[in-house]
């Protein structure tokens, strides 16, 4: 399966990376050569599989709901990149649709 | 003590010293910087030290001399140097994992492993370049420029836990962690000619190691020789209740076990060794191929028993250790979005551009290349197709060893890279840098313990021999590696 | 075609906070009100190196809802990364489920003007909370606060049953009261421990298609939820009458305007990447624990009205009012089955009780006349000892003094008198203040009994034992 502008625009888009016309050209040639080694993978039969990694035995382990939280060795100031009254800063959300882009 | 008879000093010699107080922890911290300023393990020169702090490591080792006047003893590590890979989160020096995104952070917590080497009275004097985010081969992919091969300055350690190795092999310190998630250890373990263990996925806790691939990741030990990589590996494995992969499995004194055998004429006697066919190609470097098979004639000397066998998925290891890794980076790395932590990007928009600029401004050509490419493989319509059909083929791969290991035999002995340490700049082209990984990253997938050991040298660059044994039988691949280094002696390093 | 010839269809998606301690996967505090970042830990705030690891009780809330809705539990469920990005959400993912959730079917019953209907269930499933943004606070920023990131979470997802907004708001108060009554969660719409999303669509009625669903988000109380459904089931009607489709998309309730407004998300651009969650194993529960959990659960609402309408006799409106709340249930039970007088219990309950635990402000089980003390005084009164008004000052005097009622009522002088002496000498002095009435009344005017009583009770100011004056009225009248 082969990439194209549009699909690495809309991937670069989803990972939040702003990337740049002519870097985009360069990641489609070099995101395809990678994705040319992997269509060996569809050829490879895997029936009955998955059946078998999905019979587990351990559950992943639980805490306590007393247990206490973990301390931080140094206040929230040293590394967030701006703080104001104890609350996170960030540019704000300008617009309607930024809200509403979050699930519940 | 000078630098040289420091560089040849045992950790374990170390510790019993300082212990006995016959060396002090402030005359190693002293020994430790004065040889990391001798190698230039600076960034003017090998560029193996990312970040360090002489003060801090004077007040660590006074703190732990006072501690042992207390104690009248000291830890299995008193007063040995260690230094940690900058994806490990340690307090007081930085932790950047080599990126720009990272820079000038200084983690609030410590990473579990390095409280227990702390607890064993090691001394952590610096933090190692890397690979960014882990991703590499070479050493290349720093935001700090690469690291150098203390063996030939114009080639590359390897990666990504390049500079933990080169530190080992200039014996800046006698051990340091580095992280494995296709062979970041044991890859540049072989290229400087050094001992590299990968525990068994789950055997070492992955708090406070900056993740990259969750189903992969393991802490890993350099030393320069298998005891001290064995004693490294009995502090820091063991069960974490704070990372929910770390096993419940007792971890057994792998020194022990193989010291105990180390008199004995034939120490692995009784013990039938792996050597699998797709490890060994045709065209394989034909100076790679003579020193595996003076190893394996000396595994033979040793009273095992050497056979043939097959782990038909090999070759499937690559593709789909670069589908499954980069999905998990992808998600992996969306933490760095410049809210909290680390460097955030001056932009006169709102908050989409600004994590747009703050991540494309922060990350290097390869991590960004990662995080698109796992995008890509978990998105809607190639999910299946990509991520889903790679897991389905790693089982495959991890069922080949189950198969090999659950008819007798023992441990697989196999060469630990296709090729010695190349020139700085040689390799370019992604593919062919991720083709490096190929004997080690199946290790990786199937969460099986894998470690290499220097067998020999071609034209004077190391060549690394590796040994693999199943789940949680670390003390069968020490004893492996252990009764194999004895035997090769200085032929290793010749 | 009118809108009455078409048919609501809604689904909704409640997201409940489970009542634990700690948070989903960090020893955090789920204290509301801390100051801002305050509950914060390595794991919570995303720190690099930091991993998961999944609270006990968490676990346990989430099986009990499922299994109170009837839900099927799955031994083994599988937690799922839902990818993507937003300042308040600390890792870029959120630790959820999504194929192989904690459980699936179910349903809840409700009713609507008497009317039974079963609502379906779809899936439960446990997944962790975003943090809080405030885009007001600061001018040109917005404050982040992740107190509340990674607090668990259940999902409930039923069927799309519901065909009107009473059908819907009814759902949401029987899956309130028993969310409560488990004490699985505070679910406050106010404070945002129940949040409510609805899928809402119109067909012609009769019609089985489902019609082109759209989201509506943003409902911040039961009558918003009422009003929002209203608002875009009328809107959907409208454009279909004029042949028009419905698009999919997702809409922002507005409470002010009362209107639901498009959210100009672009289509296709909540690709999620779902994959299984690599720091956490599977979640396997074994038989045991599910049934123990399933034992545990404390008597559900419905069957408790139930039971209070059978054992104790007691009319609907009341039944309703004391199984709201679990507290006041189990107050109201035991001063029914201590006195042996449920409907004299269930006034006092609804009416003194009541009023005294609202104005003091504590809660009913720190209530200063236990059960058994009001029980107390509701004998006393059945057994004819003290007057219903006197008992009405006893009460007050038990709230001020923490003393028992027969003690009270004792030091108060508030026991009715029953001394034949006392009666009589009251008799005789009111025979002697009202002449007329009483020639009258022993001259044979037997309805006047009544009035010379009153006139006793007045006299005694409401000590005298009615029943003894009557008897000794009646006696005196006889005697000639």
């Amino acid at each position: 399966m082969a990439v194209n502008h549009d699909d690495v625009r809309y991937v670069a888009e989803l990972a939040r990376l702003s990337v740049g016309d002519d870097r985009l050209d360069e990641l489609v040639g070099e995101l395809n050569g990678i994705l040319a080694h992997m269509d060996v993978l569809a050829q490879v039969n895997t029936a009955g599989v998955e059946q078998a990694i999905s019979d587990p035995v351990e559950s992943t382990p639980l805490r306590s709901d007393s247990g206490g939280p973990l301390a931080l060795e140094s206040p929230r100031e040293d590394f967030a990149p701006a703080m104001r009254d104890g609350f996170f800063i960030v540019p704000r959300l300008a617009t309607h649709e930024d809200t509403a882009d979050r699930a519940p | 003590m000078n630098t040289a008879e420091f560089a040849a000093l045992h950790a374990t010699a170390i510790a019993a010293r300082v212990s006995a107080g016959e060396a002090s922890p402030a005359d190693l911290v002293k020994a430790t910087f004065d040889r990391a300023a001798e190698v230039g393990a600076g960034s003017d020169a090998l560029n193996l030290i990312l970040w360090s702090d002489r003060d801090l490591a004077d007040r660590d080792a006074k703190a732990l001399e006072e501690g042992l006047t207390r104690a009248g003893t000291g830890g299995r590590l008193a007063g040995v140097p260690v230094a940690v890979k900058d994806n490990i989160a340690t307090l007081g020096l930085p932790t950047t994992c080599a990126s720009k995104i990272l820079a000038g952070y200084v983690s609030p917590y410590e990473a579990t492993v390095v409280t227990r080497l702390r607890e064993a009275g090691a001394i952590v004097i610096a933090k190692t370049n890397m690979d960014e985010f882990a991703m590499g081969s070479s050493n290349e992919n720093s935001a700090y420029g690469p690291a150098r091969n203390p063996v030939d300055v114009r080639r590359v350690t390897g990666g990504s836990s390049g500079g933990s190795a080169g530190v080992v092999a200039a014996g800046i310190a006698p051990i340091a962690l580095g992280s494995e998630t296709g062979g970041s250890v044991r890859q540049p373990a072989s290229f400087c000619g050094v001992v590299g263990v990968k525990p068994t996925y789950g055997r070492v806790s992955r708090y406070g190691l900056v993740a990259f691939a969750s189903s992969l990741d393991q802490v890993g030990a350099l030393a320069r020789n298998v005891e001290d990589a064995a004693l490294a590996m009995e502090i820091i494995a063991g069960e974490d209740s704070k990372d929910s992969t770390s096993k419940p499995i007792p971890v057994g004194s792998y020194r022990d076990q193989f010291l105990s055998l180390a008199s004995s004429p034939a120490p692995l006697d009784g013990i039938t060794i792996g050597v699998p066919a797709e490890y060994f190609p045709e065209d394989m470097d034909p100076g790679i191929r003579s020193q595996c098979d003076r190893s394996i004639e000396a595994l033979r000397s040793l009273g095992a028993r050497v056979v043939d066998v097959s782990l038909p998925h090999s070759s499937l290891a690559i593709p789909v250790y670069y589908i499954v890794a980069p999905a998990e980076a992808s998600s992996n790395l969306a933490r760095f979005d410049g809210v909290r932590y680390g460097s955030r990007a001056a932009v006169s928009g709102g908050l989409r551009e600004m994590f747009g600029q703050t991540r494309s401004e922060g990350f290097g050509r390869e991590v960004t290349r990662r995080i698109l490419l796992g995008t890509y493989v978990l998105s809607a319509g190639y999910y299946d197709a990509y991520y889903r059909k790679a897991q389905a083929v790693r089982a495959l791969i991890t069922r080949d060893f189950h198969t090999v290991f659950g008819n007798g035999i023992h441990a697989l002995f196999t060469p630990t890279t296709p090729t010695t340490a190349f020139a700085i700049g040689a390799v370019t082209d992604p593919y062919e840098m991720y083709l490096g990984d190929v004997f080690t990253a199946s290790a990786n997938l199937a969460g099986v313990p894998a470690m290499s050991i220097p067998i020999g040298r071609i034209a004077g660059l190391p060549v690394g021999g590796q040994i693999i044994a199943s789940h949680f039988c670390e003390s069968m691949m020490f004893r492996v590696a252990y009764a194999l280094e004895s035997a090769l002696g200085s032929e290793a390093h010749q | 075609m009118t809108q009455s010839d078409w048919e609501m269809v809604v689904g909704l998606e409640v997201h409940v906070q489970l009542k634990t301690r700690s948070k989903a996967f960090c020893g955090c505090s789920t204290d509301f009100g801390a100051a801002p970042n305050s509950n914060t830990c390595p794991i919570c705030l995303a720190l690099p190196g930091s991993l998961p690891v999944l609270n006990e009780k968490a676990v346990a809330l989430a099986v009990r809802a499922a299994v109170a809705l009837g839900s099927t539990i799955h031994p083994v469920s599988i937690f799922a990364r839902k990818n993507y990005f937003y300042p308040d959400l600390p890792k870029g993912y959120q630790i959820s489920q999504f194929d192989q959730p904690l459980a699936t079917g179910g349903s809840l019953e409700i009713a609507v003007d008497g009317d039974a209907k079963k609502i379906g269930v779809t899936r439960v499933h446990m997944e962790e909370d975003a943090g809080k943004s405030l885009h007001d606070r600061f001018p040109g920023s917005t404050a982040i606060d992740l107190n509340r990131a990674g607090v668990p979470l259940i999902e409930i997802v039923s069927e799309p049953d519901m065909r009107s907004s009473r059908e819907a708001t009814a759902y949401l108060r029987e899956l309130k009261q028993m969310l409560q009554y488990l004490s699985v969660s505070d679910v406050s719409m106010e404070e945002g421990s129940l949040r409510v999303d609805a899928n809402v669509s119109a067909r012609p009625r009769g019609e089985k298609k489902l019609g082109t669903k759209t989201e509506v988000k943003n409902m911040n109380s039961f009558s918003g939820v009422e009003r929002a459904l209203d608002f875009e089931f009328a809107r959907q009607c409208a454009l279909l009458e004029r042949g028009e489709k419905i698009h999919q998309q997702t809409l922002l309730w507005d409470s002010v305007r009362n209107e639901a407004r498009v959210s100009r998300t672009k289509e296709g651009s909540h690709d999620y990447r779902f994959f299984p969650e690599p720091d956490l194993g599977p979640l396997v529960l074994d038989r045991d624990w599910i049934s123990s959990v399933k034992s545990a659960i404390p008597e559900l609402p419905s069957d408790m009205k139930r039971r209070f309408a059978a054992d104790y006799g007691i009319a609907p409106e009341e039944i309703n009012q004391l199984a709201s709340h679990p507290e006041l249930a189990a107050y109201y039970e035991s001063a029914a089955r201590a006195s042996g007088e449920p409907k004299a219990a269930a006034n006092w309950v609804m009416g003194e009780v009541q009023a005294a635990v609202n104005s003091s402000g504590v809660p009913i089980t720190q209530f200063r006349i236990r059960p058994t003390d009001l029980a107390q005084l509701i004998t006393l009164i059945r057994d004819g000892l003290i007057s219903h008004s006197a008992g009405k000052k006893v009460f007050a005097l038990m709230l001020e003094t923490g003393k028992p009622a027969p003690q009270i009522a004792q030091d108060a002088g508030l026991l009715k008198v029953g001394d034949d002496t006392a009666l009589a000498a009251w008799i005789d002095e009111v025979v002697a203040e009202h002449p007329v009435e009483a020639a009258r009344y022993f001259g044979g005017e037997r309805k006047l009994q009544g009035v010379l009583v009153g006139f006793v009770m007045k006299k005694s100011a409401g000590k005298a034992d009615p029943g003894r004056v009557n008897q000794l009225l009646i006696s005196r009248a006889g005697a000639g």
